[in-house]
């Protein structure tokens, strides 16, 4: 199971970004927790300063724009 | 090179749908017509062109490039950067943080904040193909004094000891330790890349820009048409002082970003509102906005975030002054 955070301030971004993520692991049969993380705090916490960026299990994978769905199943395989 | 938008707007306005050009509904289709097909083909060839040689530039490469740079030259490389760097406003909060985080003072991190709405490509673009080359020039110039003077100001007050305390704190750890900061290496960026980015950032500032520019357009043209000439020179440009201040708290409450704000200039020039005045109103519009204002609530007391926007409005009221008394009618 992956736990995976989509870090931003709330933009529409964000949400297309969790989306995706959703979309793709449906597709993939993969089991994952989507959460969204606003609290600028934690973002800062991170080192990200490009939103939306995508933490799966601790790491970074991602940052500054909504991701493509190629890149999210490489991220899910 | 614009005529051909002209002579488009004179086939489609004056000869096809047969308006005669001394009427107001043919005045102002003409400006709609004219405006915005002139809009949306430089929206498309420059945002690809900048997009592609921006394509390296990002918030982080500018965060350690400023974090290695004298006080001094700070508040200047921070207000040009903020001109030039591509990145959303809703990252404005991450980028805040980013920057304190980093060490760089708070002052330097608010020249490149306040600089960035106020400047961008679009406004640029649209500045030069509506009002001339030394508009924008002007523009531009006086888009930067404000972000480094609001810098400088900001640090002389010590703004950092009004900050929410996790960001005052990051701040501090970053000015008393060596800043951990991930090596970012210049990225290299292949042909192919640049254009995808390029091809990206177009679809993406055209998808949220060309609402703005009907808008803008639509009530540039209805100025342009309805007004009755002389009306505005008049009442607002005959040297009454209070229509800067007055233009700036009308700007207040209209959210918009230049995209929109342009046209309504173009048209408001035309009519004889005093240079100061409509850049007064134009600057006003475009940065002094409430909802982006909320934002930096999460990282700002409500202290500073009152004193950020006082002297925002004092500095847009003083450029008003300042040009109206250079250029008089």
């Amino acid at each position: 199971m992956k736990e995976i955070k989509v870090l931003g301030t709330g933009c529409t971004k964000c949400t297309k970004t969790a989306e995706v993520i959703e979309k793709v692991a449906r597709e993939l049969a993969t089991e994952v927790i989507v959460e969204k993380e606003t609290n600028p705090e934690v973002i800062m916490g991170y080192g990200v300063m490009s939103t939306p960026a995508v933490v799966i299990n601790d790491a970074v994978v991602h940052s500054g724009r909504i991701p493509t769905q190629e890149e999210v199943k490489q991220w899910l395989v | 090179m614009f005529e051909v938008f002209t002579h488009f707007a004179d086939w489609l306005v004056y000869e096809t749908f047969g308006l005669a050009a001394d009427t107001k509904h043919g005045d102002a289709l003409h400006f709609f017509v004219e405006d915005t097909t002139k809009i949306f083909a430089l929206l498309l060839v420059m945002i690809y062109l900048v997009a592609w040689l921006r394509a390296s530039l990002n918030v982080e490469r500018v965060r350690d490039y400023l974090a290695s740079k004298h006080r001094g030259v700070g508040y200047l490389l921070g207000s040009m950067f903020g001109a030039i760097t591509p990145f959303c406003s809703c990252s404005s909060i991450p980028v805040f943080l980013g920057f304190t985080s980093a060490g760089i003072p708070v002052g330097i991190t608010m020249a490149f904040l306040l600089t960035s709405p106020l400047i961008n490509e679009v406004a640029v673009l649209l500045l030069l193909s509506l009002l001339g080359w030394k508009f924008t020039l002007m523009y531009v110039l006086v888009g930067i004094c404000v972000g480094v003077i609001g810098g400088i100001f900001l640090d002389l007050i010590k703004a950092e000891q009004w900050l929410q305390p996790f960001a005052a704190k990051a701040y501090q750890r970053a000015a008393s330790h060596q800043p951990v900061m991930g090596d970012v290496e210049a990225p290299r960026v292949s042909m192919l890349e640049r254009h995808q980015f390029a091809r990206e950032e177009t679809q993406e500032i055209l998808g949220r820009v060309w609402k703005w520019v009907f808008i803008g357009v639509g009530l540039g043209a209805g100025l342009h048409g309805f007004v009755p000439e002389g009306w505005v020179e008049t009442n607002l440009g005959n040297g009454q002082w209070w229509s800067v201040p007055a233009a700036v708290v009308m700007g207040i409450p209209l959210y918009s970003n230049a995209t929109g704000v342009i046209p309504v200039m173009e048209s408001l020039l035309l009519k004889g509102l005093p240079v100061g005045t409509t850049l007064a109103f134009c600057m006003s519009t475009v940065a002094a906005s409430f909802p982006e204002f909320i934002l930096l609530k999460q990282v700002m007391q409500w202290r500073l975030l009152a004193t950020l926007f006082a002297m925002l409005l004092l500095s847009f009221t003083a450029v008003g002054w300042i040009f109206n008394m250079a250029f008089p009618h």
